[in-house]
C-alpha cells in the first residue's frame, strides 16, 4: 500500500462520514465539525492528487486550491459560529 | 481600468466602505448601484457592437490569475443584476428610514448587498472554474448576510442551514474542480469538452453538477431554500429569490454552452432535477396558506423550469435554445424580485402574509397587489412578457425536435404556475372583511413604485425581446 | 401619418387603461369624461379607417421582437367589420356601465379593465399575424376576469375560476398550435387565401392536427359545443360586462379567429381539401341546436340569453364552414347583426333587473306596461334573433340558407328552420308575459332608470332595424361583407 493510496482512501473516507453526518444530524454544532470534517477530506484528496510519487514532484497548484478552501472554511466556519450563538442567544430570552 | 475590472472593484470597495461608515451607507449603496447600471449598460453596449472582450487581471492568467470574460451571456446577467438590485436599492432606500427600529438592518443592509453585487459581477465575468469557486464563496456569505438581515429565530435558523447547505456545495465543488485539473492540467472553461471524455473527468463534472445543483435548489437538494427565502426581509428575499439562485443556474448554462455535446450528460442531469424541482415546488405552491412560501416555492419551480430549459437546450453550437434559457433567467429575475417587493408591502399594510386573509374590504387592493399580478403573468409565461417570448422560442425549438414528452411537461409546469399564482390573485378580488388589527392603508411609497418598476419592465421586456437576443448573439470568437 | 392609424386606434383604448385602473374610486366625473372621450375618438378613428380601408388603403405596421417572431398590426377590410362593431358598441356600453354602476365600487378597477378589453379586441381584430392575434387573444382572458369575479362574492369567484380554466386551457391549445405552426412555416401572416404554400401536401397530417387544435383553442371563447361551458356561469358578471363581453367581444374575438384562421391562414380551399370544413360545419349545427335547446329551460334571463349566444354564434362558424361565397356573407354579416341583437337583449335586460329586480323570466309579467321602452327594444332584439323580416336577423339566415343550398348542404335549410322555431320557443314566451300579463300586484320601480341606462338600448335596437333594412346600402354591415367575400372567393 502505496502513501498516496492511504491518503486517497482516508480523503473519501472522511468525505463519506461528513456528508452522511451532514444529511443526518441537525444539531448545528455538529454540522459545523461535520463540515469542517469534509473540507479535511478534501484537502487530503487534493494534495494527494497533486503528489507525483513516481517523479517525486509536487504540483504547487492544487496546494493553492487547498489554501484557498482553508481561508474560505475559516470565514465560513466563523460565520456559522456566530450564527449558531445568536440563535442559542434567541433561544434563551 | 475597464468597465470590467470596475464592475468588480467599485462595488466590494464600496462595501468596505459601507461597513466602515454606517452613516454613509444608504448614500454609497445608491450611488455604487447606479454606477454599476450605467457600467453595466455601457459593457453590454460594447459588447453587442464589436463582440465579447478578455482581459487578464495584472497579466496573470488561470489557473492562478484572474481573467474576466464578457460575452453577450455575461453582459446579459450583468444588466439583469443590475436592474434588479436598482429596483432593491430605491425600495430599501425610500422604505427603512421611517421605522427606526430596523435601523441596524438598514445599515447592515448596504455593505452586504454592495458586497453580492461585485461578487455577482465577478462570478457572471469568471472564465475559469477556480475563480467561479471563489466568488461563489463571497456570494455564498454576502448571501446569509442578507437572509439572516431581518434578525427573526427563524430567520437565523434559515440562514445557518442555508451557508451549511452552502459550504457543502461549495466544498463539493472545490473538489470537482480540482479533480478537473488533475484530469486534464487546466482549469478554464473550455476543458469541459475534454472532462466529458475521461471516467476521471466525468467524476469531476458530476461533483460540480452536485455543487451547484445544492447552490441552484434543484431538486432533491432544494430543503434549504424556502425557508431562507420566505423568511428573510422583503428586500433580501427579492435579492436571494432574483438574483442569487441565478448564478449557479448560470454556471450550468455556461457548462453546457462550452461543453458542446460533451456536456450532454450534464444536459441530462439538469433536465430531471430541473422536472423534480418544477414539480416539487408548484406542489407546495399550491398548499401553503403563506404568501411568502408560496412566492418562494414558485422560485423552486421557476428555477427547476430553467434548469429544464438549459438541459434540454441541447449543444449550443448548433442550436439557439439556450437563448430561450437565458431569456427566461433575466424575465424571472425581474418578476421575481417584483413579485417579493409587492408581497413586503402587501404584508406591511396587513399585518400578516396568510393567503387566506387577502381579501378585504376596507382595504382595497393597491398598487402593490396590481404588481404582483403583472408580475405573476410574467412568471406563467402569458403575453406579451419576456416569459412568454422565451417559452415560445423554447417550445419551437422542441417541436422542431420533436420532443413530445418535454413539451407537455413545460406545459403542464406553465398550467400549474397558472393555478398557483391565481389563488393569490383571486384572493386579493374577493370581498369579505378579514383585515388583521394592524392592517393600515400605507401611502404610495418607494416600495411600490420599485415594485411596480420591475414588474413593468418584465411586461414591456417582452416587446423588447430583441434586444438580449441580439446581445445572446456576441460570443468569444 | 395616417400610417400610424392603427397605433392610435389601439392606443385609444390600451394608453386609457392605466390611467384609468390609477385614477382614485371617488374620481368618477374625470373618470366618466376620459372613458367617453377616449371612446369617442376611437369611433372617430375607426370611421376614418374605414373609409381610408373602403378606399384600397393598407395599412400596416410591425415590431419585431425575436428572430422570426413580430407584433404586427394591419387593417384589412376584415378589420375593419370587427373595429366597427367593438368601437361603436363600447361607446354605448360604456354609457350604460357609468349610468349601471353609479353606486358601485371598485369602478376604477372595472373601468379600466373594460378599457383593456376593448383595447384586445381591437388589437384581435387589427392582428397581423398568429402570433399577435395570440398576444392580444391571451389579454383578453386578462382582461376579462376581474370583471367575471367583479362582484367578489363567492359564486363571481366560481364563476371565475371556471372561466380562467376554459380560457387558459383554450389558450394554452391555442398557443401551442401557433408555435407548431411558426415551427413549420416561419412566420405566419394573415393572407387572403391562405399563407401555408405546399405545407399541406407535405406534412397534411401536422397541418391537420395544428388547424384541430387552433380551433380548439379558439373555439373555447366562440363557445363552441363542448367547449361553451363558461359562458353561462359567466353571467354572474355586471350587466355591462355580460352585454359587451360575453355577448360580443370575448364571443365575437373566437368567431373573428376561426374566419382569420379559415380564411387567411389555411384559406378556405386548403380547409376543404384536408377535408376539415365539413365536420367545422356539423360542429357549429350541433352547437346551433344544443345552445337553443338549453336556452328553452332557463328560466334565469340572464341564461336564457346565454345559451341563446352559444348558439347564434355559431352561425358564424357555419357561414365560414359552408365554403360558400353566400353563406359566407350571412355569417360574417351575422358578426356584427348578432352582436347589436344579443346587446340590446342584454342592456334592455339589465333595464329590467336593474328597475325592477326582473331577473328571470317567469317575472317579466307585465314589463311591457311597467318599462314600455325597454320592453319595446327587447322585442325588437329578440325578433330579430327570430329572424323576422325585415330585422337584422332574417338578412343574415336569409344568406346563410341561400349558402347552404349554394354548397349543396340542403340539410342547412331544416337546420335554420328548426333553429329560428327553437328561438320563436324560447323568446315569445317572454314577450307574452311581457306585453299579455298583468303586472304584480303594487309593482314599484326600486330605482329611477336615468337616460344613461335607457339610450344605449333604444339605439342598438334602432341599428337593428336599420342593419335590415338598409342591408342593400353600401356601408350597412352586409354590404360591407360582399366587399370581404369578394376578396376571399374571387
Amino acid at each position: 500500500m502505496t502513501p498516496d493510496l492511504v491518503y486517497h482512501v482516508t480523503g473519501a473516507g472522511l468525505i463519506g462520514v461528513a456528508l452522511w453526518r451532514l444529511s443526518t444530524c441537525r444539531d448545528m454544532l455538529r454540522r459545523i465539525m461535520a463540515l469542517n470534517v469534509l473540507a479535511v477530506g478534501i484537502a487530503m484528496l487534493l494534495l494527494a492528487t497533486g503528489h507525483d510519487a513516481v517523479a517525486a514532484i509536487t504540483d504547487p497548484v492544487p496546494q493553492a486550491f487547498v489554501l484557498t478552501g482553508i481561508v474560505v472554511l475559516v470565514a465560513v466556519t466563523a460565520a456559522l459560529l456566530a450564527l449558531a450563538e445568536q440563535l442559542e442567544d434567541k433561544a434563551d430570552e | 481600468m475597464s468597465e470590467t475590472s470596475l464592475l468588480v472593484s467599485l462595488p466590494l470597495v464600496a462595501a468596505l466602505f459601507a461597513a466602515l461608515a454606517p452613516k454613509a451607507a444608504a448614500m454609497t449603496g445608491l450611488i455604487v448601484t447606479l454606477g454599476n447600471a450605467a457600467m453595466a449598460g455601457l459593457l453590454a453596449h460594447r459588447v453587442g457592437t464589436t463582440g465579447a472582450a478578455s482581459e487578464a487581471l495584472g497579466g496573470w492568467t488561470a489557473p492562478l490569475g484572474i481573467e474576466f470574460t464578457a460575452d453577450g451571456l455575461a453582459a446579459l446577467m450583468l444588466v439583469m443584476t443590475a436592474l434588479v438590485g436598482l429596483g432593491v436599492s430605491v425600495q430599501v432606500a425610500g422604505t427603512y428610514p421611517r421605522e427606526p427600529c430596523a435601523a441596524h438592518q438598514r445599515a447592515a443592509f448596504w455593505p452586504l448587498w454592495l458586497a453580492t453585487l461585485g461578487a455577482m459581477n465577478a462570478l457572471f465575468l469568471s472564465a475559469d472554474l477556480f475563480n467561479l469557486y471563489v466568488t461563489f464563496e463571497i456570494l455564498g456569505l454576502a448571501a446569509v448576510g442578507l437572509t439572516a438581515l431581518s434578525g427573526t429565530r427563524t430567520a437565523l435558523r434559515a440562514a445557518f442551514d442555508y451557508l451549511s447547505a452552502g459550504l457543502a456545495g461549495s466544498l463539493l465543488l472545490l473538489l470537482g474542480v480540482a479533480l478537473a485539473y488533475a484530469a486534464v492540467g487546466r482549469v478554464d472553461l473550455e476543458i469541459v469538452p475534454a472532462l466529458a471524455a475521461s471516467a476521471e473527468g466525468r467524476i469531476a463534472l458530476g461533483l460540480i453538477f452536485a455543487g451547484l445543483a445544492v447552490k441552484a435548489a434543484l431538486f432533491p437538494l432544494h430543503f434549504w431554500m424556502p425557508p431562507a427565502h420566505s423568511s428573510a426581509a422583503p428586500a433580501a428575499s427579492a435579492l436571494l429569490s432574483a438574483l442569487v439562485v441565478k448564478a449557479a443556474i448560470y454556471v450550468a448554462l455556461r457548462l453546457s454552452i462550452e461543453g458542446g455535446a460533451g456536456a450532454e450528460m450534464l444536459r441530462a442531469a439538469l433536465a430531471f432535477a430541473g422536472t423534480g424541482a418544477m414539480l416539487w415546488g408548484a406542489w407546495h405552491a399550491l398548499r401553503t396558506d403563506r404568501l411568502k412560501l408560496l412566492v418562494a416555492h414558485s422560485t423552486v419551480a421557476q428555477v427547476g423550469l430553467i434548469a429544464l430549459a438549459v438541459g434540454l437546450s441541447g449543444d449550443a453550437t448548433d442550436s439557439t435554445l439556450w437563448q430561450a434559457a437565458a431569456l427566461l433567467m433575466l424575465s424571472h429575475a425581474l418578476a421575481k424580485a417584483a413579485m417579493f417587493l409587492a408581497v413586503g408591502r402587501i404584508a406591511e399594510e396587513l399585518g400578516h402574509d396568510r393567503i387566506s386573509g387577502l381579501n378585504r374590504q376596507d382595504l382595497r387592493p393597491g398598487a402593490a397587489e396590481f404588481a404582483f399580478a403583472i408580475a405573476a403573468i410574467s412568471i406563467i409565461g402569458l403575453p406579451p412578457t419576456a416569459g412568454f417570448v422565451g417559452k415560445w422560442v423554447l417550445l419551437d425549438g422542441l417541436i422542431d425536435r420533436g420532443a413530445w414528452h418535454w413539451i407537455a411537461l413545460v406545459l403542464f409546469g406553465t398550467v400549474l404556475s397558472a393555478a398557483y399564482l391565481s389563488r393569490v390573485v383571486s384572493r386579493c378580488l374577493r370581498g369579505g372583511p378579514h383585515v388583521a388589527p394592524g392592517a393600515r392603508r400605507v401611502a404610495w411609497r418607494a416600495g411600490d413604485v420599485a415594485a411596480l418598476g420591475l414588474a413593468t419592465a418584465a411586461l414591456a421586456l417582452g416587446l423588447a425581446s430583441a434586444l438580449p437576443l441580439t446581445l445572446l448573439e456576441a460570443t468569444p470568437t | 401619418m395616417t400610417e400610424l392609424l392603427p397605433l392610435a386606434i389601439l392606443m385609444t383604448s390600451l394608453g386609457i387603461a392605466p390611467v384609468i385602473l390609477a385614477l382614485p374610486d371617488h374620481r368618477s366625473r374625470l373618470r366618466t369624461s376620459l372613458n367617453l372621450t377616449a371612446a369617442g375618438v376611437k369611433l372617430a378613428l375607426v370611421a376614418w379607417l374605414a373609409l381610408e380601408v373602403a378606399g384600397g388603403a393598407d395599412f400596416g405596421l410591425s415590431l419585431e421582437i425575436a428572430p422570426g417572431l413580430s407584433l404586427a398590426l394591419k387593417t384589412d377590410a376584415l378589420s375593419v367589420l370587427f373595429l366597427v362593431l367593438s368601437s361603436t358598441l363600447w361607446l354605448l356600453t360604456t354609457i350604460y356601465a357609468v349610468g349601471y354602476l353609479e353606486d358601485g365600487t371598485d369602478r376604477s378597477r372595472f373601468f379600466g379593465f373594460f378599457s383593456l378589453c376593448v383595447a384586445s379586441t381591437v388589437g384581435i381584430a387589427m392582428a397581423g399575424n398568429l402570433f399577435t392575434f395570440v398576444v392580444f387573444f391571451e389579454l383578453l382572458t386578462l382582461a376579462t376576469w376581474p370583471l367575471v369575479v367583479h362582484r367578489g362574492s363567492a359564486e363571481a369567484h366560481r364563476a371565475g375560476r371556471i372561466y380562467l380554466i376554459y380560457t387558459l386551457g383554450g389558450g394554452l391549445a391555442l398557443t401551442l398550435s401557433a408555435v407548431w405552426l411558426y415551427a413549420l412555416a416561419g412566420e405566419v401572416p394573415f393572407l387572403p387565401r391562405g399563407v401555408l404554400g405546399d405545407l399541406p401536401e407535405t406534412h397534411p397530417l401536422a397541418v391537420t392536427a395544428i388547424f384541430v387544435l387552433l380551433i380548439a383553442g379558439v373555439g373555447v371563447k366562440a363557445a363552441l359545443v363542448p367547449l361553451h361551458g363558461w359562458l353561462p356561469i359567466s353571467m354572474v358578471a355586471p350587466a355591462p360586462v355580460s352585454a359587451l363581453l360575453h355577448a360580443v367581444a370575448v364571443v365575437k374575438s373566437g368567431a373573428f379567429g376561426i374566419m382569420r384562421i379559415v380564411y387567411d391562414v389555411y384559406g378556405v380551399e386548403t380547409v376543404q381539401a384536408l377535408g376539415l370544413a365539413l365536420p367545422l360545419a356539423a360542429l357549429a349545427g350541433v352547437t346551433i341546436l344544443y345552445g337553443s335547446f338549453r336556452a328553452l329551460t332557463q328560466d334565469d334571463l340572464k341564461k336564457r340569453l346565454a345559451y341563446s349566444t352559444v348558439s347564434q354564434v355559431s352561425y358564424i362558424t357555419l357561414g365560414v364552414a359552408l365554403v360558400s361565397p353566400l353563406a359566407a356573407v350571412g355569417g360574417l354579416a351575422h358578426l356584427i347583426h348578432q352582436g347589436i341583437m344579443k346587446i340590446t337583449l342584454f342592456l334592455a335586460a339589465g333595464n329590467f333587473a336593474e328597475a325592477h329586480g326582473v331577473k328571470t323570466v317567469s317575472a317579466m309579467d307585465g314589463m311591457g306596461r311597467l318599462m314600455p321602452g325597454a320592453a319595446l327594444a327587447f322585442t325588437i332584439g329578440a325578433l330579430g334573433m327570430i329572424g323576422v323580416p325585415p330585422l337584422a336577423g332574417f338578412v343574415s339566415k336569409w344568406y346563410l340558407g341561400a349558402g347552404g343550398l349554394d354548397a349543396g348542404q340542403p340539410a342547412v335549410i331544416a337546420l335554420l328552420a328548426g333553429s329560428s322555431l327553437l328561438n320563436a320557443a324560447y323568446f315569445l314566451p317572454i314577450l307574452y308575459r311581457a306585453w299579455f300579463r298583468d303586472p304584480p300586484e303594487g309593482a314599484a320601480a326600486k330605482r329611477r332608470i336615468g337616460w344613461m341606462l335607457t339610450l344605449p338600448p333604444a339605439i342598438t335596437a334602432g341599428l337593428v332595424i336599420a342593419a335590415g333594412l338598409l342591408a342593400n346600402a353600401p356601408f350597412s354591415p352586409l354590404g360591407w361583407t360582399r366587399f370581404i367575400v369578394s376578396l376571399e372567393y374571387l
